[in-house]
């Protein structure tokens, strides 16, 4: 039972650190008018509703503090935005069926919204720069349809793991019962 | 259904406590950068190294892409290229001529400072901040390398930014074009001062704004070059910012300000030169005379 539980930490934990390696070094490169997919918020948020509200937080918590400690300006900004971001996704997980992707589209893509104007709130806000239309159109909404286009391709790849490892444990939980 | 309530009643805690945790690392941060000290150290064996590797990989792919760029593009660049040398090399004749000159005029007001000759040291860009809101990037270079924060960053001939954090093996670099980010500058060939700030909605125009130039009688035209200005406390004098695209008068009648292209391209920088001095240390030298 304890092995399982140690390879499913393991491989979430690589799944993070590979999002977070392909968001600063390959990413910037599939740039469309200067604006990437968010692939961070897409792990938090899978994982939430995949997994519940605390699997969520920990990976949402883990991946901010990641992009905390290279980029943000102080450690806990982007941490705390990715953990709310975590639990409020892994809140959908009762009504959440593998087999429905509207449900985990409509989520990743609230998510990219709420997070692009919590950002826009409490960073371009606070230093009283007002043109939020702007930076709706330029940042936010393009960013969210970038960022579910990506989905597409990384929701399945996620789902696959998930389903890998839920087999596993499944398998060992009946051996010792 | 009670057992479902308690563990619900555990995430919540969880919630809880690593938010308290999250906004407690927020305001210690922003009192001390050793907060970060430890997290630094994390990331430096367990992120950068591994950056560090999908970058070398990059690039290699990179090279491999360009090996296999058709021999009647490189003869044609191989043409434009020698016509470049043959319009540099008569340029270079008569720079020459000006510098004797300009080496006797200093002689004689006995200048001894020269901007030009910084030391530099050469960094990978290793990795871009995650996010589309600031323009910040790490280099594969940190205070093992003798990086310290304040040092002034370059790609080729233009500013590119300057360094805002240190770890061990890596350094953080915010741009010029970064939102946050403000530099003093001046026109080169009327040394007026004006203030060049990277703004996040200029930046897929690839420009960045300037204000507070002085509307005198000096004809500062559309062309004309911006270099860091003497005045900034963290910025070397006389790096070039980048050559004016708009300017215009204020509605006041006493300042000017407009747009600057950059004379970096910020959209593919690859490498970096970091001035291994700061202003602090050249400006502190020249006061206490050491």
């Amino acid at each position: 039972m304890k092995a399982v539980k140690i390879r499913r930490i393991v491989v979430t934990a690589v799944v993070v650190l590979l999002a977070y390696l392909l968001q600063c070094t390959v990413f910037p490169a599939l740039e469309i008018a200067g604006i990437k997919p968010n692939l961070m918020l897409i792990v938090t948020a899978s994982f939430g509703f995949m997994r519940g509200p605390r699997e969520g937080m920990f990976v949402g918590f883990a991946s901010g503090l990641l992009i905390d400690i290279q980029y943000g300006d102080m450690i806990g900004f982007y941490a705390l935005i990715y953990l709310i971001a975590g639990y409020i996704n892994g809140l959908f997980e009762q009504i959440y069926f593998d087999e429905d992707i509207k449900l985990p589209l409509f989520l990743i893509a609230g998510s990219d919204f709420v997070y692009g104007i919590a950002v826009y709130f409490l960073t371009f806000l606070l230093r009283s720069d007002f043109n939020f239309l702007h930076y709706l159109n330029r940042i936010i909404v393009p960013e969210a349809i970038y960022t579910i286009a990506v989905t597409l391709v990384v929701y399945p790849l996620l789902l696959l793991i998930n389903h890998k490892l839920e087999a596993e444990e499944k398998r060992s939980a009946s051996k010792f019962v | 259904m009670k057992k479902k309530n308690q563990t619900s009643h555990i995430n919540r805690y969880i919630l809880i406590g690593l938010s308290v945790f999250c906004a407690l690392m927020m305001v210690l941060s922003s009192f001390s950068d050793k907060a970060a000290g430890p997290f630094k150290v994390l990331a430096n064996i367990t992120v950068i190294p591994l950056q560090q590797g999908i970058n070398h990989v990059g690039g290699w792919l990179g090279d491999m892409k360009d090996n296999f760029s058709t021999m009647q593009q490189l003869r044609n660049e191989n043409e434009d290229l020698q016509a470049q040398i043959d319009a540099l090399t008569t340029e270079n004749n008569y720079l020459q001529e000006e510098r004797y000159e300009y080496e006797r005029l200093q002689e004689l007001y006995q200048l001894d400072q020269n901007y030009a000759e910084y030391e530099k040291t050469a960094a990978h860009v290793i990795g871009k901040d995650a996010g589309n809101w600031f323009n910040t990037f790490t280099i594969d270079k940190g205070s093992k390398d003798g990086i310290e924060v304040d040092m002034n960053v370059l790609a080729g001939s233009g500013l590119v930014g300057i360094i805002t954090e240190v770890g061990p093996t890596w350094a953080k670099v915010r741009s010029i074009i970064d939102d946050a980010n403000n530099v003093s500058g001046m026109v080169l060939s009327t040394s007026d001062t004006c203030i060049v700030s990277g703004d996040l909605s200029l930046m897929s125009s690839g420009q960045i704004a300037f204000d507070q130039m002085e509307n005198n009688d000096n004809v500062v035209a559309v062309g004309d070059q911006i270099v860091t200005s003497y005045i900034s406390d963290k910025y070397l004098q006389g790096i070039l910012i980048g050559s004016i695209s708009e300017i215009n008068v204020d509605s006041n009648n006493l300042t000017r300000s407009g747009y600057i292209i950059p004379a970096v391209d910020f959209k593919n920088i690859q490498e970096v030169l970091v001035i291994t001095t700061t202003k602090a240390e050249l400006t502190g030298e020249n006061v206490t005379g050491e």
